[in-house]
């Protein structure tokens, strides 16, 4: 057995016990705790997979920004203590059958991989010259499926609305909460001064590499909101009233560009969605980096939460 | 047995996991957790298919790791609402209880 | 596998079919940055401009006999996208922007923000969320890639979970978390399946798949999974428990789109999934069990419909039951003596009663509506002279009744009637018993609900609100469509079967 291969053993042992010890330890603290190491953990496993684009992702916003959403609800919440409630034995024994039934299902399925796989590498990787992208996971992304990628960003911005309409009546317009940290302590000051800057060049440097690379506006754009969120989770900049006018814009800014850029298309090239000739790398580029500015700011909204306060005038 | 089918196992182990705890636990934060496990468990399932695929020079088919980051962008949407959601009601349920006048809520249901 | 796939190439006016899509997106984010204010006057505009492509749609389908297909981006598939619009898809469009556009003439009341000074909460989320699932259903009748489809299924699910708890009471944030959790698991398990038939057959494109599906563990399990995540979010019998309070416990006009509209979206990509992805693959067995799980929910359905002490949860019960009629479609259609005609027919009842429910149902909750406002209740018991009050409303009530019983010559009538004919056609007489069981039980709760509004007050009645006259147009409209929809057996019912492969024969099994 090879060093790779103990080590793919090791970490699928560690993500399954993590997983499940996120299931099934008794405070919803441990849990949440629990959770952010198994996004990391799950990182590590999408390198081995050769799937970084997918890593950078599942780091940045699987692990990150989840696990900052989720700890942030456990230290709002009251309730930190054991669970109460616990449903019955019964149900548990018949949910561990079905869900028994599940995993040999799908192992069969994992274990008896089809004669001839079937693989779109190869046309993807015909088709990526025109585009000037050298990077076939943003070619998929901003190319070929690009419909799926825009109506993704609507997806979002519909979830962001969700999470706004559930405040009250009288703080609509207003600033989102993240009253948890009302005092922030010094060392978290001194955290986001030194960070942002740092994270802010990352961040971008992430949407600009996405074209060759892996990378991409997801991930350069969940650097930022991550940064973003700290400064003013430490107190250093307030957080934005929902009713700004340039946070709606910002927030809707790289998907009308990619909306316009798609109907240009059907002028200047021969579809919706398609790129004419020879400026497809710009665009895409241009698509790339407006969205990254839509999705920092999406993500950033999404994690704030609804608004809290009225906003003052 | 190579990566891709070892991760791909652990996948499906992964969602049966996240299954179990989103129907054994009643505490709507650990169902939003159990959902996220299920999901992680899913796009491996996505990674493993991308991996085994691997041809024409590169890691793996970029189609489904492409589908991956989309999904992982809307579970995450999901997931903020979800725990939005959560979090009202905690402050509603909270607020109730101290206002301990529940007549009128039983009395609106079904309003218009 | 057949060795030559045709290659699909934009039809003339395929490019209506991104017009569809676009219109509504554009609405979205044009509200998001115009504000609230704005929101209702642009949704004013796009969603009859949508109704409007819709219709040319349909015409150019029915007359041209095709379907109208669009290669997004110039990318054949595999790799790229096709929108598609055959028959199904278009006689739903048409059908979900007429119900769309009336629920939002009738919402006008509730969420009317013309005259605003500042931007308020509900009524932006409302317009919003209603152009929302205007695009979110279109996408999901024209798309042609099931992970499209998914992502479209997940706007439609981000779309619906805010409307129920638009007004903040613990009971409809409850019923709104519940239903988000069951949405969440129904498109994650439909998401595995995706992702077992891509690593099977390499592509994700409906007409491809139908050509390369074989019978294998893989399929078999996507399929598996694929349904019951479907099953959950359509809210069929036992997986419907998140239905009734989400979708009583909404305002009226966010209850109408969520009964008439929103669950017929995962409806509608269960019938994709087996006529079309997989065609032939349901077993005879499989099919059965489908319809057991639709009759449990008709007769189940109804009797708790039946035990309601309030009009919105009984409309809400009787949703639970008319959808259990649209899964009888399923052992009817793949019987164990497939022929082209039952499949055809079994198809069309399904179809006519989506529509017809979309129309009644709509109508119904709107009547409720009106009958709450004025009431400040919808305690059955306490109905007395409302119908004297609110002629029109109750009207409109009593029609969509109609409807869902079945009764001549309205839309429920003709698709309850396909199915019988199909059931005596198949030999599956056990499906008429329950369909007719079903009407029976329908028409004891409607009669109960008239009766007590036809009767006299048990204390003098007073109403605490005026009820705009529009409002109780927008109801009677829908109504007289449910009622009407039978007689398209005379003219446009076959432009269900635009760009339907024949049955597919034995061959596959």
């Amino acid at each position: 057995m090879s060093i790779a291969s103990v080590f793919d053993i090791a970490l699928v042992a560690l993500i399954l016990a993590i997983g499940a010890s996120t299931i099934l330890v008794r405070t919803a603290f441990a849990a949440v705790v629990m959770f952010a190491v198994y996004g990391l953990l799950l990182s590590i496993a999408w390198v081995r997979l050769h799937a970084v684009d997918v890593a950078l992702t599942e780091a940045a916003i699987g692990g990150g920004m989840t696990g900052l959403l989720l700890l942030g609800a456990v230290a709002r919440s009251r309730s930190d203590d054991v669970d109460r409630v616990r449903v019955g034995y019964p149900v548990r024994l018949a949910a561990g059958g079905l869900c028994a039934l599940v995993v040999a299902g799908l192992a069969i399925v994992v274990l008896h991989p089809p004669a001839a796989v079937p693989t779109l590498a190869p046309v993807v990787m015909e088709n990526l010259p025109p585009s000037g992208l050298g990077n076939p996971v943003a070619g998929v992304l901003f190319v070929f499926r690009a419909l799926d990628t825009l109506l993704e960003k609507v997806v979002v911005l519909l979830a962001l609305l969700g999470v706004w309409s559930l405040a009250p009546d009288r703080a609509w317009g207003g600033t989102p909460g993240l009253q948890v940290y009302a005092k922030p302590d010094p060392p978290l000051i001194f955290l986001a001064q030194l960070l942002p800057p740092v994270g802010i060049v990352f961040g971008i440097y992430m949407c600009w590499v996405g074209a060759k690379d892996p990378g991409g506006a997801f991930q350069g754009g969940t650097v930022l909101a991550a940064m973003w969120l700290l400064v003013i989770v430490a107190g250093l900049q307030k957080a934005p009233a929902i009713s700004r006018l340039w946070l709606r814009g910002l927030l809707i800014a790289g998907p009308m560009l990619f909306l316009a850029i798609g109907l240009a298309g059907w002028v200047f090239a021969d579809a919706f969605l398609a790129y004419p000739e020879g400026y497809a790398k710009p665009l895409i580029v241009a698509v790339e980096a407006t969205l990254t500015l839509s999705i920092a700011v999406a993500l950033a909204m999404l994690a704030a939460g609804p608004p809290e306060r009225a906003q003052q005038q | 047995m190579n990566a891709a089918t070892l991760f791909g196992l652990c996948g499906a182990a992964l969602v049966g996991i996240g299954l179990y705890g989103l129907i054994t636990n009643p505490e709507p934060l650990r169902k939003i957790l159990a959902f996220n496990l299920l999901g992680s468990g899913v796009f491996l399932l996505f990674g493993m298919i991308a991996r085994r695929a691997a041809a024409a020079g590169l890691g793996g088919d970029p189609v489904p790791q492409a589908m991956v980051i989309t999904a992982i962008v809307v579970a995450f949407a999901a997931t903020a609402m979800a725990i939005a959601l959560v979090q009202r009601l905690a402050d509603e349920t909270g607020r109730a209880s101290i206002s301990s006048d529940s007549s009128d809520a039983v009395d609106g249901e079904g309003k218009s | 596998m057949p060795a030559t796939t045709v290659l699909d190439a934009t039809t003339a006016d395929g490019a209506l079919l991104v017009l569809a899509i676009v219109l509504p997106v554009v609405g979205i984010l044009l509200s998001f940055v115009l504000g609230g204010r704005y929101a209702e006057r642009i949704a004013g505009v796009l969603l009859p401009a949508g109704f409007i492509v819709a219709c040319i749609i349909f015409l150019k389908v029915w007359q041209g006999g095709e379907p109208l297909i669009y290669i997004v981006g110039g990318w054949q598939p595999p790799l790229g996208i096709t929108l598609r619009a055959d028959g199904l898809s278009v006689a739903m469009m048409v059908a979900m922007a007429i119900v769309i556009c009336l629920i939002g003439v009738f919402a006008h009341a509730n969420f009317g923000s013309r005259a605003a000074s500042v931007e308020t909460r509900a009524p932006l989320v409302f317009w919003v969320m209603l152009m929302a699932i205007s695009g979110a259903m279109n996408m999901i009748f024209l798309g042609g890639d099931l992970f499209t489809l998914y992502v479209a299924l997940e706007l439609l699910t981000f779309a619906a979970v805010p409307l129920v708890c638009l007004d903040g009471r613990v009971e409809t944030l409850q019923a709104a978390l519940r239903y988000l959790l069951f949405a969440l698991l129904g498109s994650i398990l439909y998401l595995v399946g995706t992702a077992l038939l891509y690593g099977s057959y390499g592509t994700l494109d409906i007409v491809l798949m139908s050509q390369r599906v074989r019978l294998e563990p893989a399929t078999l399990a996507a399929a598996t999974l694929m349904t019951l995540g479907l099953f959950a979010k359509t809210a069929l019998f036992p997986l419907h428990l998140w239905l009734p309070p989400a979708h009583a416990g909404a305002p009226a006009a966010a209850s109408a789109v969520l009964s008439a509209v929103v669950v017929k979206g995962s409806f509608f990509l269960i019938v994709r999934l087996w006529f079309d992805a997989l065609p032939g693959l349901l077993s005879v067995a499989a099919s059965q069990l489908i319809g057991v799980l639709g009759a449990s929910a008709i007769i189940c359905g109804n009797i708790v419909a039946l035990r309601q002490k309030r009009l919105k949860l009984l409309i809400a019960y009787s949703t639970v039951a008319q959808i259990g009629y649209l899964f009888l479609m399923f052992p009817l259609a793949f019987s164990a003596d497939p022929s082209p005609h039952h499949y055809g027919d079994a198809l069309t009842a399904g179809m006519l009663q989506t529509i017809s429910h979309a129309t009644a149902k709509a109508a119904m909750f709107m009547a409720a509506g009106l009958i709450y406002a004025a009431l400040g209740h919808d305690r059955i018991s306490e109905l007395g002279g409302i119908a004297r009050a609110l002629p029109m409303t109750m009207f409109a009530f009593g029609l969509g009744g109609l409807c869902l019983i079945g009764l001549p010559p309205t839309g429920g009538f003709l698709a309850k009637w396909l199915l019988l004919e199909a059931t005596i056609a198949t030999a599956q007489w056990w499906w008429a018993i329950v369909i007719i069981a079903g009407g029976l039980l329908t028409s004891a709760y409607i009669y109960i609900v008239l009766s007590r509004t036809m009767g006299p007050p048990n204390a003098p009645l007073t109403l605490y609100a005026a009820v705009p006259k529009y409002q109780e147009v927008a109801a009677l409209g829908l109504a007289c469509l449910s009622v009407l929809l039978g007689l398209v057996a005379l003219g446009p019912i076959d432009v269900l079967q635009v760009g339907r492969p024949e049955a597919p024969m034995a061959g596959l099994r």
